[in-house]
């Protein structure tokens, strides 16, 4: 089914407003409820116990690390920590949730009401922070018989519950209208944003690709003018962050084509698909699931003590908020230029070669041009090149003491690249110093002049610009390693 | 309030009990009296007293985040009606979560 | 071979400890009146016969090696098939695990075996510890010793009967309203109920999470001290687990004297419904306080009455959700074909038998959105008001007693399938499950009516378990020196 409204016009009438819910697995050495190892991509079943397997008589025991973890996330996304909360059991039936009820938050979860503000195109927008709270995750099922490996015509299925009981840590925002056209950039924005505090606190690796982020993308419209908000529906599968910029693209334009025909908005779940780029209708929520939640009476209720919160907040790293303003105004930058850094994941490089010495404008320079192109050309992120910042900034202190040219320096960095060995050393090596011995050079300067009478004439006739020529035969003949400034002056001198 | 027939069926169907019309009919008027006889909590007089769920008054028991030796795949599985790659083994499942 | 059977948990292990017997003659000996009389009073599921010659071994192994043995060196023990053990079933009295071999042992019987008692066998119970009388038991139910065609209680009916059928000195219950008190009472031997959270749930299989408690059978009350000391004390395993000392119960069983001690008689726990042989008994052991130096005064505790309402919201509440694990998937029953969700449903169906099914309606009923807050959330406020009372009650005395059950040992099929007439066994011993007290049942002689034993109930404050040990004992004293022998000899029901 192709849809015929574009967002574009969906616009022009309605204003979109949306919702995210990420769910973000905590990189604990254990699980959330028991010793079980969290690592990742463990034979099957291997990384289990009594409890995490739900098995009769078990019982759960909380992880401390995971509520430092979900505190420290909470005070980063600047919100109030609960003086005293408990552990809620959500009950549905489902194969991969071992005891048929998940342990979860509810009513009280441990972080309420804070904010993370976003850029976009220049301006900050400000998303509100509803709550943060602790939950365990379910075990894994591989769906075995249908075409398609998912769960619509499998014969069976096989679960492994190794990831049973990892902690997750589950994000949710209050609803954010008023962005208007730019809503799918500042969702994408949010969950970029999110991603990088997450990643700044160390409190998990943050793949969406395997899994470590997961985002749920609630989306609705509103006839523009009217006030009123329309059904928002709620699209899962968001694995990627242009996922989550097309997924917002997609269903408020698929909302508006509904409603233009006169039909109504269903409250439902549906599926994101990365190829199509559009929705499709998964469980219907208007049987609103009763999860019948009660306080969990296995656990003790939790009560973190300001003096532990304090602790936690103490230790909280810059975040990248205030890395960037700190950033743009060290190193004078303009917010796009920034977000061109930030993009290319070019950040902590750039930042060890300042410190190691580069002014910003060169470190900048080599990190977002020759060593960005080799990573793109290579397939990887420009952190993982085998260069130093610190040799990158030799090598820019070199340029700049005029012992090597531009050209000559990309030549060094791919000796550094090749693994031939330190700037300085690659520079011995391979002899790739700016001759700067003036007799060197006049023996090249009077050669060249020989080879080439006609220009010779024209320079002697007062044709300075014709010394170009003879510049670049001077550049050929020593391999590009003349300093072509000085050779000009020399040939000038000579011809004067 | 009474319960209804129809009401009870539809726990039994929340709670995954594939309950036979017979056992219907025989547990629906003994949940009606049992539900009627339990509703007395609500004569109690109760504003401003607070629910207690855990009767120890214990808070913030943790435990630090150190492996602890867990099963092998085939204690883990020891029980299982049905298991097939190092997996439990389970009928189609109609409805994605 | 006789002897060995009647003798105590005391005298066994100082025995095997100081070599008078072995461990091997001791369980031979037990395994013998097993074979004698199970098949009439049916209290086990599971004679763990060769895995207990086994310990048996180890320990007399132990012994000749000059190691130094456990506190329960030799004892047997039976086991309420509700705690995980490796190497023997864990059916809980349920179709649905019917040979389920768990693959890891609950923190209390490890404890056990750790101390050198010897497992016996596991014990017929109701179907998830929900019950009063073994006949909700998937496996058919057992029988009163003092008279066959009765029940021994519920839900930890297999343990109490093996106890006093002499099969086992010791045994392992749980309490979650009444369940170890009133099979106690019925059977006439001792039971207690710990404080909620003295003893560890791990490897107990969930009925009620915040009232269950596991607790000791023993014939006598110093038997049971020390199987009650050594079960008991903090489990990291367990999250509602008590971090403190086990209160000083074996020394209080060896003191019993209530001089002095004041105690409360709870007016609330009589009246109609109540047997009066029942009440005849309960008043004389009140006097018989009084007239070893107890300072006996009544009150009441006004709350008392909404107790049973809000446990039977409480309890199904909490197992609606813990059973739900029982669902085919992983372990246990599977039966039936279609979908995950048609197999969940008929597995449960085939698996759980009635009552079971019907707590767990309720459960799901009283947790439904729109009825939280009136039922579930009510019965938790109607809780808090219970625990003010004891609080109260307790500024005011050092212990309360009561009966521990309406009436004696009701005939088997008398209640079965009226589950409101089933439910009043629970009105005196539920109150202290909801408060987390610790509490106890001592008998007190046998109703006139019907020769049946009755227990005295006493309850003390969370941790103040040593005080039932004591009252407990000072009553045992007196009724050895007026009948000159334990009011357990007198059972006819088995010769």
């Amino acid at each position: 089914m192709s849809v015929t409204v574009t967002y574009e016009e969906a616009l022009q009438e309605y204003e979109p407003v949306f919702g995210l819910e990420t769910h973000v697995e905590l990189g604990t050495t254990t699980k959330m409820f028991c010793g079980c190892l969290t690592a990742f991509g463990a034979e099957p079943n291997t990384h289990v116990c009594p409890v995490c397997l739900g098995l009769p008589g078990s019982l759960p025991t909380v992880n401390r690390l995971s509520i430092e973890y979900a505190i420290k996330i909470g005070l980063a996304l600047n919100c109030s920590i609960a003086s005293w909360c408990r552990f809620a059991r959500k009950n549905y039936f489902y194969p991969d949730m071992p005891k048929n009820f998940q342990i979860s938050q509810y009513d009280e979860p441990l972080c309420t009401d804070g904010y993370l503000d976003v850029l976009v195109g220049g301006e900050t927008v400000r998303i509100g922070i509803e709550r943060v709270h602790l939950e365990e995750d379910t075990g894994k099922s591989l769906h075995v018989g249908g075409a398609t490996g998912r769960i619509q015509g499998a014969e069976y299925s096989l679960v492994d519950y190794n990831r049973a009981g990892i902690p997750l840590v589950e994000i949710v925002t209050k609803p954010v209208p008023g962005t208007g056209f730019l809503a799918p950039e500042v969702a994408k924005a949010y969950v970029t944003e999110l991603r990088d505090v997450l990643r700044t606190l160390g409190v998990s690796d943050v793949r969406m690709e395997e899994g470590s982020m997961r985002c749920d993308v609630n989306t609705s419209i509103s006839p523009r003018g009217s006030g009123v908000w329309g059904t928002r529906t709620e699209t899962k599968n968001v694995n990627s962050l242009r996922s989550v910029e097309r997924a917002v693209r997609s269903e408020v334009a698929r909302q508006a084509e509904v409603l233009d025909a006169g039909g109504r908005i269903r409250q439902e779940t549906r599926h994101f698909h990365e190829d199509t780029g559009v929705t499709t209708s998964g469980r219907s929520k208007e049987e609103a699931q009763d999860y019948r939640y009660f306080p969990e009476p296995d656990l003790a209720p939790v009560a973190p003590s300001g003096s532990w919160v304090e602790e936690i907040r103490a230790s909280l790293p810059e975040l990248p908020s205030a890395r960037r303003g700190r950033l743009i105004e060290a190193w004078s930058l303009s917010e796009l230029e920034f977000e061109a850094l930030r993009n290319a994941g070019a950040l902590d490089a750039v930042e060890a070669t300042v410190a190691a010495g580069a002014s910003p404008a060169d470190a900048r320079k080599w990190w977002l041009g020759e060593l960005a192109r080799r990573a793109n050309d290579a397939g990887i992120d420009v952190s993982t090149l085998p260069i130093t910042p610190a040799q990158v900034a030799r090598v820019a202190e070199l340029v700049a003491a005029g012992t090597l040219n531009d050209r000559l320096a990309r030549q060094v960095i791919e000796g550094v690249l090749d693994d031939e060995g330190t700037p300085d050393e690659v520079v011995a090596a391979r002899g790739l110093a700016v001759v700067s011995d003036d007799s060197a050079l006049t023996t090249a300067v009077d050669e060249a002049i020989a080879a080439n009478p006609d220009v010779t004439a024209k320079i002697r006739a007062g044709k300075v610009a014709a010394a170009g020529a003879l510049v670049g035969a001077v550049m050929k003949t020593t391999r590009g390693k003349a300093d072509a400034t000085r050779v000009r002056e020399l040939i000038l001198e000579r011809l004067s | 309030m009474p319960i209804t027939r129809d009401e009870v069926a539809h726990l039994a169907r929340l709670s995954r009990l594939a309950l036979s019309d017979a056992e219907l009919d025989h547990l629906a008027p003994q949940l009606d009296q049992i539900i009627s006889a339990v509703a007395q909590v609500q004569e109690v007089a109760a504003d401003g007293i607070p629910p207690t769920t855990h009767a120890t008054g214990l808070a913030n028991v943790f435990r630090d985040d150190e492996p602890v030796a867990c099963l092998t795949p085939e204690q883990a599985l020891s029980g299982a009606p049905a298991v097939e790659m190092q997996r439990f083994k389970v009928p189609r499942i109609l409805v994605e979560e | 071979m006789d002897e060995l059977i009647r003798m105590t948990a005391a005298e066994l292990s100082a025995a095997v400890t100081a070599g008078d017997v072995s461990a091997a003659e001791v369980t031979q000996a037990h395994l013998e009146r097993i074979d004698a009389v199970d098949g009439r009073v049916r209290a086990f599921l599971h004679v763990a016969a060769e895995d207990a010659l086994a310990q048996a071994r180890e320990v007399d192994r132990k012994r000749a090696a000059g190691q130094p043995l456990g506190t329960l060196a030799g004892v047997p023990v039976a086991v309420k098939d509700l705690f995980t053990t490796v190497g023997a079933p864990t059916t809980c009295g349920s179709k649905i695990l019917e040979g389920w071999y768990p693959p890891y042992e609950s923190t209390i019987t490890g404890r056990l075996r750790d101390a050198d008692a010897i497992l016996i066998g596991k014990t017929n119970m109701d179907e998830f510890a929900m019950g009063s009388s073994t006949e909700n038991s998937g496996y058919g139910a057992s029988h009163n010793p003092w008279d066959l065609a009765k029940v021994p209680g519920g839900s930890s009916g297999g343990s109490a009967a093996a106890v006093a059928a002499y099969e086992a000195p010791l045994a392992l219950g749980t309490d979650t309203g009444g369940s170890i008190r009133q099979p106690a009472s019925v059977c006439g031997i001792v039971g207690t109920k710990p404080t909620y959270g003295g003893s560890s749930r791990y490897g107990v299989v969930a009925f009620a999470s915040s009232l269950d408690t596991p607790g000791p059978f023993g014939r006598n009350v110093l038997d049971t001290a020390l199987l009650h000391e050594v079960m008991s004390g903090h489990d990291p395993l367990d999250s509602t687990s008590i971090d403190a000392p086990v209160p000083p119960v074996v020394a209080a069983a060896r003191h019993g004297d209530v001089s002095g001690m004041r105690i409360g008689v709870v007016t609330d726990l009589s009246g109609a419904g109540y047997q009066p042989g029942v009440m005849t008994r309960f008043t004389e052991a009140v006097e018989l306080l009084e007239s070893l130096g107890a300072k006996v005064t009544e009150l009441s505790c006004p709350h008392f009455r909404y107790a049973l309402p809000a446990y039977y919201l409480i309890a199904p509440s909490e197992c609606s959700s813990n059973l739900a694990r029982f669902d085919g998937m992983r372990f246990g029953l599977r039966t039936g074909g279609g979908s995950a969700e048609e197999v969940m449903a008929q597995t449960r169906a085939a698996g759980f038998g009635t009552e079971v099914k019907r707590r767990i309606m309720l459960g799901t009923h009283a947790l439904s959105s729109g009825y939280y807050d009136a039922y579930y959330g009510k019965a938790q406020q109607v809780r808090t008001l219970i625990i003010q009372d004891f609080e109260a009650a307790f500024s005011q005395v050092d212990v309360l007693v009561s009966p521990v059950t309406p009436t004696t040992a009701f005939r088997l099929g008398e209640r079965a399938d009226d589950p409101m007439a089933m439910y009043l066994a629970d009105l005196c011993t539920i109150p202290a499950n909801l408060a987390g007290n610790a509490a106890i049942s001592v008998p007190c002689g046998l109703a006139d009516e019907d020769e049946m034993p009755v227990g005295l109930q006493v309850m003390a404050p969370p941790l103040a378990d040593d005080r039932l040990y004591r009252v407990a004992a000072a009553v045992e004293a007196a009724f050895n020196a007026r009948l000159g022998h334990p009011l357990l000899t007198e059972s006819k029901g088995l010769s």
